[in-house]
């Protein structure tokens, strides 16, 4: 059985897409739920960091790697923003429901 | 079956129930939780990668700073969380068909050649060091965009400060640029009056 000698690319590649696809479902879901949307962009990150880091061994790069650490450090950043805003939206409407978000008018 | 595959597939198995318990969960300090744990094993798919660095970042930084970040959060926000998964179920359709359209694309991709597998490449030699190779590679080839990404962390900590700071009125302080620029008719007023006499004439 070939699937169980060696962890190969493919097993890291579809690992990678599983999490992706579960991220994108959960965004769906909690559609009106900025905190968990976060959360599951935290997760797509992760997704991508993944395929980066396998295909960086497989192809035996690094370039890869140093990719992902300024990934982590701009997810960094996005979450800190994302929660003040987060902070300042339930301040000023008193909720994080997507949908009150309708101020605008759009 | 070797010994790494199994750790795969354990840590596997480990994140992505953690990751779909994320996002199904109810109470959001549980879904951070899961988060942790997803994190976790991540990394440990990471080591198994030899991204021995990258791992101990992740945990460090992601576990350590941005997962409390989010727990300080859910815990300061007086949230009615059920109020916002009331139409829960009616999204689980169209969720799953997102979901297994985004799977499907990336089948495609995949089965289009990735499958076929191959070894791996041999692990590294024994005084192989990972944290030197990237350091080596950060502050010579990636100079630049390290700088950057410093960058980038202080307007990200500067944005959260302003987004977020609330000025107290209640509380007394001194403005130094005010005091610097006070005239003296601001402080001092000169009044004419006749002079008083003793003697009251």
């Amino acid at each position: 059985m070939s699937y169980l000698s060696q962890p190969t690319l493919a097993h890291y590649l579809v690992l990678g897409a599983f999490l992706f696809a579960i991220s994108v479902v959960g965004i769906f879901l909690n559609r009106r739920n900025v905190l968990i949307i976060l959360m599951a962009i935290e997760l797509m990150l992760l997704a991508v960091n993944l395929n980066f880091i396998a295909f960086s061994r497989f192809l035996g790069d690094t370039s890869g790697q140093i990719f992902v650490f300024f990934i982590l450090t701009v997810a960094a950043a996005e979450s800190a923003i994302g929660l003040a805003i987060l902070v300042l939206l339930f301040r000023n409407i008193g909720s994080i429901d997507v949908e009150k978000l309708d101020q605008l008018k759009g | 079956m070797t010994f790494a595959t199994g750790v795969f597939y354990a840590f596997s198995v480990v994140l992505i129930v953690a990751a779909a318990l994320v996002v199904t969960t109810r109470n959001p300090v549980h879904a951070a939780m899961w988060l942790v744990l997803s994190f976790f094993s991540a990394a440990g798919v990471w080591l198994l990668l030899q991204a021995e660095f990258l791992a101990i970042v992740l945990v460090l930084v992601y576990v350590g700073a941005v997962m409390v970040l989010f727990l300080f959060v859910v815990m300061m926000l007086d949230v009615n969380f059920d109020t916002l998964r009331e139409r829960f179920k009616s999204y689980i359709p169209v969720a799953l068909t997102v979901g297994a359209l985004v799977l499907g694309e990336m089948a495609l991709v995949l089965l289009g050649g990735y499958l076929g597998g191959g070894a791996p490449p041999p692990p590294a030699a024994a005084g192989y060091s990972n944290t030197k190779v990237l350091g080596a590679q950060i502050y010579t080839a990636y100079a630049y965009p390290f700088e950057i990404a410093a960058m980038i962390l202080l307007v990200a900590i500067i944005a959260a400060i302003a987004l977020t700071h609330r000025k107290r009125r209640a509380t007394k302080y001194q403005n130094p640029s005010e005091q610097v620029r006070v005239r003296r008719n601001d402080r001092l007023r000169i009044i004419d009056m006749p002079v008083e006499k003793p003697d009251g004439s």
